[in-house]
């Protein structure tokens, strides 16, 4: 188990650094932020000295050194639009957008789950033809669409709840989040539910598909042959084999939960990490879209991290594999 | 009263290639504390005719004709729901795969307690109780701490048991064992068939032991039942089976198990394969194979005779050996 | 039948399959000489040339179902999703001949006739607005027909060069075999740990908008799904006996690659390719939404959306419902046939 967890860091490491490189190249030699950082009508002094202050007289390499030593140290430098530190500047934003993917990851198993379950066990009749062709227009909606019509519908039409914003927050564990206030909830339902829908319709093939596996079990038929009613077969024997994989499989998609939010948070108005990248490539504010790019690597290899210590723990023909390892 | 009393029980497939008959006509009765004996090749419907009487036969399977009664209750007319209070309760079964009839992601615990409480409104610590009861009566060491395992944590031999135990759980009248030591070792089967057949003696529960293999009942059941094709050729006490098969089956049966016969000879095999369920020749299904076919082998199905007390045959040219007896 | 008399037999009856393999051939190189006709700029006025990509496209599709067409219309839903696929193909290429006014052309946009509910007539009386106009008096009904088909072509052509690009690389290593393979699969890997939107997102901030700009970011977030895919089809196939007897037979490599793994590796691929254009149009209509994607003067259903997302809550609902309609119809129609295709194809894909 340490040595398998130990190998996977290893391959972390290596993945953060061919990041960095990516990223580095990739977005701090687009653009010309100088342009936007000093007023046109600047002095060609004034101008060298901004170039100076954030280091972009130096060569390349020079300027990717100091990058990676500064990365190290947790400093990505200067918001350029907002003065502090990029890393804490999304640190501070990361809350919202966490609170928000991770309530879109209940909904989508809460509803993708007994739908596919469902479908599974109907699996050739009407019911269960119907939703999975409802799952197909699932993940064929697109998000941002979802979430504007869910605003008309609820918020401008229906007014029953609000249509952006986060609402009332609450401190809790040094982390203002919306989920724990009424307030803030009632705001969070409207995006979580627009980013839940996709993963929602995909839970609902992985839910059917092992739904359908699993009933051609003989510990199914045993169970039957046990007394046992449908329902508990369906809820306790079958939903506990297939929720391994789904957890498995949900645990990785956390991280696109939280990458598609940008487009909700857009939407929503939701401040979010999501919503202050996309302000920041619209004004080039370099700083904050690579501490973003890096903060996001940092935690998809956590929640592979994660997604493995869960998976052993959930499968206990694994876990006996690990221990004896 | 007999506890089970099947009649001319019918269970077709309908599949694409077209209906299977995989049970055409199956009847028998069985009393308490008895032990029925169901021999055939995979495929001759035995196992079918076990799921049947639990009504838990897959589709595209279904049950179209004949009456199944249990305690004098014919259970076609059993609601879904009453169909279930008997399953597991008065009917258990035992599966043939130890390996996969337990359920790999819950504790033994969970899913011997469930099968108590589907049943009986009692308090978890009381099923406990009573799961701990049937595992060490099937003989499981340290039955408390091992109601914490996983069934991946037990061997095959130890799975069964436990699967033994959790049919046992509700004292049920009526067992249906399907193959269930075909997939042990040796030993272990031995160890198992004793014990199971003390098990039904001391409760008089009737059992029904599905099994392609004659040896293994010989020393258990009280009647055999020969299955081919979907129907039963020939049934009878089990020591006059074994002396005098009636049936060309049987006794090709017979021939092919090692140290019945005597030493030094060869063992004998039945030639050709099990039959085409869904092409079954005219006449007699087991005439492609048969040693002593006739043409009326070929033209006409035999009905089953009565050769005896308790013993009937379906055969046009029985052997001498069971023409003695009669 | 005698051996001797088999090849006249041959000879008389020309095989059903040969020919539907022709045309299939014939059909596929007129899309794709049609499709870059009609992108070069030559022939983007000529209705000729779409009426070409048009039949080709139908017969190309009728060549793969060829044989299968039963199994593959076996559901009433697929009746459904390719009689609107069809529909809408048919209004995207033929948009200029269909659509009542010429979006992209500002000359023909009246201020005045902006933000008109559906139904209204413009300003000089001579047509009506079914579905209304934009802020700036763009009749949403012309501009959701120019959108679909910028919204085809982008994910379309992308699509289509992602796929290059992942067959060669695909092919090129697991024919290579060795360390070479392993530094090809680690970037697949690599790239595809990363939502695509992202990646997409990063690129389009770094490039800036434009349309041949969106093909590029698409291309580069998918061709590593088809490398993969290609690599594993390609190895199982580089397994069979058939390869080491054409190595045997000394046949050079490059007649082994395209005569023997490249065709074996196209079903599967077609497969992913048709899902893959509806998540295409999807990702591109996001980016145009975030405003990272396609020029304002060329507005894809994406773009549509977004200008009207303003109005939205102060009920002029128009601009952004009847846009996200039709990228609703056209997507989910392409997955469901995508759907059938994979049911049809390729059992073994079955989810």
């Amino acid at each position: 188990m340490l040595v398998f967890l130990l190998r996977r860091l290893a391959q972390s490491v290596f993945v953060l650094i061919a990041m960095m490189i990516v990223v580095f190249f990739g977005v701090y030699m687009v653009g010309n932020p100088v342009d936007i950082l000093i007023s046109p009508d600047a002095t060609p002094r004034e101008i060298e000295e901004t170039m100076a202050r954030f280091g972009f007289d130096q060569p390349v390499h020079i300027q990717f050194l100091s990058f990676v030593g500064n990365a190290l140290q947790g400093d990505l430098g200067r918001s350029f639009v907002h003065g502090e530190s990029a890393v804490s500047l999304i640190l501070s934003y990361m809350p919202a957008t966490l609170e928000l993917a991770l309530l879109g990851l209940i909904f989508s198993v809460l509803i993708g789950v007994p739908l596919g379950v469902y479908a599974g066990y109907k699996a050739d009749r009407w019911q269960g033809r119907a939703i999975m062709t409802g799952s197909i227009f699932g993940f064929s909606l697109p998000n941002f669409w979802v979430g504007m019509l869910f605003i008309l519908i609820f918020a401008v039409e229906l007014r029953w709840l609000p249509s952006t914003g986060r609402g009332d927050t609450v401190e809790v564990l040094g982390l203002r989040l919306s989920i724990f206030t009424a307030d803030g909830l009632s705001h969070m339902i409207l995006p979580a539910l627009t980013l839940a829908l996709y993963k929602a319709s995909l839970v609902t093939r992985l839910a059917r598909a092992g739904t359908q596996e699993a009933l051609m079990q003989d510990y199914v038929k045993f169970a039957r042959a046990k007394g046992l009613s449908e329902t508990r077969i369906l809820v306790v024997h079958v939903l506990k084999n297939i929720m391994i994989p789904i957890i498995t499989v949900l645990g990785l998609e956390l991280g696109s939960m939280i990458a598609f939010a940008v487009v909700t948070e857009t939407v929503f108005a939701w401040p979010g990490m999501g919503k202050l990248l996309i302000d920041s490539i619209l004004t080039l504010d370099r700083p904050v879209i690579v501490a973003y790019l890096m903060l996001t690597v940092i935690i998809f290899i956590v929640i592979n991290l994660i997604v493995d210590v869960i998976y052993t723990l959930l499968d206990p023909r694994v876990r006996v594999k690990g221990e004896a390892a | 009263m007999s506890v089970l009393d099947v009649r001319d029980l019918q269970t077709h497939f309908f599949t694409d290639a077209g209906v299977v008959k995989a049970v055409d006509g199956v009847s028998f009765s069985l009393d308490a504390g008895e032990v029925l004996g169901l021999v055939g090749e995979s495929g001759s419907g035995k196992s079918v005719t076990g799921f049947s009487i639990l009504r838990l036969v897959d589709p595209p399977g279904r049950v179209v004709g004949g009456q199944i009664n249990f305690k004098g209750q014919d259970l076609a007319t059993l609601s879904a729901r009453e169909m279930r209070s008997l399953r597991g309760n008065r009917i258990a079964m035992i599966f043939q795969d130890p390996m996969m009839t337990l359920n790999p992601v819950l504790r033994i615990e969970t899913q011997m307690v469930e099968a108590v409480r589907a049943h009986d409104r009692v308090s978890h610590a009381a099923a406990r109780d009573r799961a701990i009861r049937a595992l060490s009566k099937v003989g499981i060491p340290s039955p408390a701490e091992r109601l914490a395992a996983y069934p991946h944590q037990f061997s095959g031999g130890m799975r069964q048991r436990v699967a033994i135990a959790i049919a046992l759980l509700n004292g049920p009248d009526l067992i249906v064992a399907d193959e269930p030591t075909t997939a042990l070792d040796v030993t272990i089967q031995s160890q198992i068939l004793a014990e199971v057949q003390e098990l039904a003696r001391e409760t008089g529960t009737a059992l029904i032991w599905i099994t392609h293999d004659l040896a293994v009942v010989a020393g258990l059941a009280d009647k055999i039942s020969v299955m081919y094709a979907g129907r039963i050729v020939e049934t009878g006490p089990t020591d006059a089976v074994l002396t005098a098969p009636g049936h060309p089956y049987t006794e090709g049966l017979l021939g092919s198990i090692p140290g019945h016969g005597r030493r030094g000879e060869r063992l004998t095999q039945i030639p050709g394969m099990a039959p085409n369920m869904a092409r079954l020749p005219q006449g007699c299904a087991f005439a492609p194979r048969c040693p002593r076919v006739s043409d009326i082998c070929r033209k006409d199905a035999p009905v089953i005779t009565d050769i005896g007390p308790g013993r009937g045959l379906r055969c046009h040219h029985p052997t001498l050996a069971a023409e003695g007896v009669a | 039948m005698s051996v001797t008399d088999q090849p006249v037999a041959t000879a008389i009856a020309v095989d059903p399959g040969k020919r539907w393999r022709i045309a299939r051939t014939v059909a596929g190189v007129a899309v794709l000489g049609a499709l870059a006709l009609l992108f070069s700029g030559f022939g983007v006025a000529s209705f000729a040339v779409r009426v070409v990509l048009l039949v080709g496209l139908v017969v190309l599709a009728a060549g793969l179902l060829q044989g299968r067409m039963h199994k593959f219309f076996s559901s009433p839903s697929a009746y459904v999703a390719t009689a609107c696929l069809l529909l809408l193909v048919i209004l995207a290429i033929f948009a200029t001949e269909i659509s009542p006014q010429n979006p992209y052309d500002l000359r023909q946009l009246d201020i005045m006739d902006g933000r008109q509910p559906p139904g209204s007539t413009n300003f000089s009386g001579t047509m009506t607005y079914h579905l209304g106009t934009d802020e700036q008096g763009r009749d949403i009904w012309s501009g959701i027909l120019y959108g679909l088909r910028v919204s085809l072509s982008v994910s379309i052509v992308a699509t289509l060069i992602a796929m290059a690009i992942g067959v060669v690389v695909g092919i090129y290593a697991a024919w290579a075999g060795g360390r070479i393979e392993a530094v090809l699969m680690r970037i697949v890997d690599f790239q595809l740990s990363f939502p695509s939107i992202l990646v997409a997102l990063m690129l389009m901030a770094a490039f800036g908008r434009g349309l041949d700009k969106i093909v590029i970011a698409l291309v580069i977030v998918q061709w590593a799904y088809y490398a993969r895919t290609v690599r594993g089809t390609a190895l199982s196939e580089t397994r069979k006996e058939y390869i080491d007897a054409a190595r045997g037979l000394g046949l050079p490599d490059w007649r082994i690659v395209f005569g023997h793994l490249l065709p074996n590796c196209i079903p599967p691929l077609i497969v992913i390719s048709t899902v893959q254009v509806a998540n295409t149009i999807v990702l591109e209509s996001s980016l145009s939404f975030l405003g990272v994607g396609v020029p304002i003067t060329q507005p894809s259903l994406g773009l549509l959306i977004a200008n009207g997302y303003d109005y939205m809550l102060s009920g002029q609902y128009w601009m952004s419902m009847y846009p996200g309609v039709a990228l609703l119809a056209i997507v989910a129609s392409i997955n469901m046939v995508g759907d059938r295709l994979r049911d049809t194809l390729n059992p073994r894909l079955t989810r």
